[in-house]
């Protein structure tokens, strides 16, 4: 078990540093010099003059080689340098460890919601196959998983701030200002896991095991929580792992809609700011956790399945 | 089970071609230009003449929708056709070859993983700038990963197939073992991937247009037509419904289309949604 984790581990550095080549030469081949744009984020397009761009490409180093310029920007974003912003010339690393809460709580809270949602009515409609209640929730899923979240994010605010003034349309740091952010973000996951939750209970419930406990005579509240849930989990926590990310990447879309202070909306602003060294922070950030999470998943699946060995997958 | 599953495929198709007959005959079907401005005509809801209200301009919406699902589709199929050709040629080079081939793509495959994708597809389009080709480039990067691993898969439990050596012996080239023998068995899962995977290359494509990086307005773009309504969503809600309507409408039937195929062609197949 050890000998995976090293391995993983070294995966992890391969990954990592092609995610931080990637990452920089992103911003290195968008179109224009890049000393004429930072001169121009910071004094703007009348003010600059052939000297001072000059003289940016100087201090940054523009001219040098790529790769050296790659291990430069490396070596400081290892120390925990991220540079400044082009815009306002703060520090990078103040102003997204300002916005990593807003969006860690909007994903966690999304992750519950959609958890409460969609584990219950997989169960559910598992149970009663072909009911009406089981109709209703594939439905519901069906329909959650080709929402546009940016639309419904609309469609929430449509019904819930303009015709019935229940909640506001943004704002940050109450209760009620997360509660339509996170309903748009945990929609789909919520109907990912539902199908999935349903599908996994369903074959578990023709197992051998289940027929067995149910002969025994116990009840069948027991029977589905204790023993079918608990051998159908193994699927469904995969898929949570796989779709985190995805949870993650959404924040971009849903933090735009409803101003949420956080990392995916800072990259969005930072786009159309073209404040490349944001840009580029932002873009690793992402990129950092979504490969933890998959460590971490991973490592888990040892835990929770004693079934699974990694002595051959690499 | 499986009879119902069909039927879904069945009506993903039917509404697949109706939607493709509405973007080819756009022209004959909308009842105004979708680009033609009557200010005097702005913001009206819904009514004989346009039959999906007009939006701040005073343009047309169903005109707009109706021109929306030329774009879409193909924005869609084209992301998807390039994302796969890129995904079948590395996976097939990738499960044939193995060795170090194999390490290096596999390796590059995980390192594109470990992006979020639309973050990826963000930064790419927002830095080469806003259009629809962009927006091609920026979503296809992101899209061949899952194709090269599925098709890498198959080729790796294929080629170990009594008839790989036959042809071997007989003196057929790598090129038409992979042509003849390897293809034809990636044939099917990347159908069922295809299907999905243009639903949701369309969703990602109307979710950058949404974010203004990507297609821009004036031209109908579903995406671009829910950003700009947005606006007005407290007294003319019908520009912000109907565009996201057909975007639904449209994933949902690629999405049909694409679980119908999956149980038609490829009944004990455990491929992912690629989403």
């Amino acid at each position: 078990m050890l000998a995976f984790i090293a391995k993983r581990f070294l995966l992890l550095i391969v990954v990592l540093l092609g995610v931080t080549m990637m990452t920089f030469l992103l911003i290195n081949i968008a179109p224009g010099d890049p000393a004429e744009m930072i001169a121009i984020a910071r004094y703007g397009l009348e003010n600059i003059t052939a000297d001072e761009i000059e003289q940016i490409r100087q201090s940054e180093g523009l001219d040098d080689p790529l790769i050296i310029q790659y291990f430069c920007w490396l070596g400081h974003v290892l120390k925990g340098d991220f540079g400044r912003s082009l815009i306002t010339g703060d520090p990078i690393l103040k102003e997204i460890s300002a916005r990593f809460p807003a969006t860690m709580i909007l994903a966690f809270i999304s992750l519950i919601i959609s958890l409460l949602i969609s584990i219950p009515a997989g169960i559910i409609s598992a149970v009663k196959q072909n009911s009406c209640i089981d109709y209703l929730t594939r439905t519901g899923a069906m329909l959650g998983t080709s929402i546009p979240n940016f639309w419904l994010g609309l469609l929430l605010i449509l019904f819930f701030s303009v015709t019935l003034g229940w909640l506001p349309v943004f704002g940050y740091g109450e209760v009620r200002h997360i509660i339509l952010p996170s309903i748009t973000l945990g929609t789909g996951l919520a109907a990912i896991i539902t199908r999935l939750t349903r599908s996994s209970m369903l074959e578990v419930l023709n197992q051998d095991y289940i027929i067995t406990a149910r002969s025994k005579g116990l009840y069948e509240k027991c029977v589905i929580l204790h023993h079918a849930l608990k051998n159908a989990l193994i699927p469904i926590i995969t898929i949570i792992g796989m779709q985190l990310g995805h949870l993650l990447e959404g924040t971009v879309i849903v933090e735009s809609i409803f101003a949420w202070p956080g990392i995916g909306k800072l990259l969005v602003d930072s786009i159309f700011a073209r404040d490349f060294a944001m840009v580029q922070a932002c873009v690793l950030l992402f990129a950092i956790l979504f490969v933890i999470i998959n460590l971490v998943i991973d490592i888990l699946y040892m835990f929770i399945d004693p079934r699974i060995h990694y002595k051959k997958e690499g | 089970m499986t009879l119902f599953k069909n039927k879904l495929a069945l009506i993903g198709l039917v509404i697949i071609v109706i939607i493709a007959i509405g973007a080819v005959f756009a022209p004959l079907i909308a009842p105004n230009n979708p680009n033609e401005q009557i200010l005097e005509q702005a913001l009206k809801h819904p009514s004989i003449e346009y039959p999906f209200g007009t939006d701040e301009f005073g343009r047309c919406i169903f005109s707009r929708v109706l021109y929306g699902s030329r774009i879409s589709l193909q924005i869609g199929v084209t992301i998807t056709f390039i994302s796969s050709v890129i995904g079948i040629t590395l996976g097939l080079i990738s499960g044939f070859y193995g060795g170090v081939i194999d390490e290096i793509i596999m390796r590059i495959v995980d390192i594109f993983l470990a992006f979020p994708g639309l973050i990826l597809a963000l930064v790419v389009a927002g830095l080469l700038g806003p259009g629809r080709l962009n927006v091609i480039i920026a979503l296809s990067l992101v899209g061949w990963m899952g194709y090269a691993r599925v098709v890498r898969g198959v080729v790796l439990s294929e080629k170990e197939k009594e008839f790989v050596e036959n042809a071997r012996s007989l003196g057929a080239s790598d090129l038409y073992i992979i042509y003849h023998h390897m293809l034809p068995n990636v044939i099917n899962p990347v159908i069922i991937m295809a299907s999905i995977g243009v639903g949701y290359a369309i969703l990602s494509a109307a979710g950058l247009s949404f974010l203004g990086i990507g297609v821009q307005p004036p031209t109908p773009e579903w995406g671009s037509m829910l950003s700009s309504g947005k606006v007005y969503i407290q007294t003319s809600p019908h520009l912000t419904i109907f565009p996201g309507i057909a975007i639904m409408i449209t994933v949902l039937a690629f999405n049909f289309l694409g679980d119908g195929l999956r149980d038609y062609l490829d009944p004990r197949s455990n491929i992912q949604k690629i989403e």
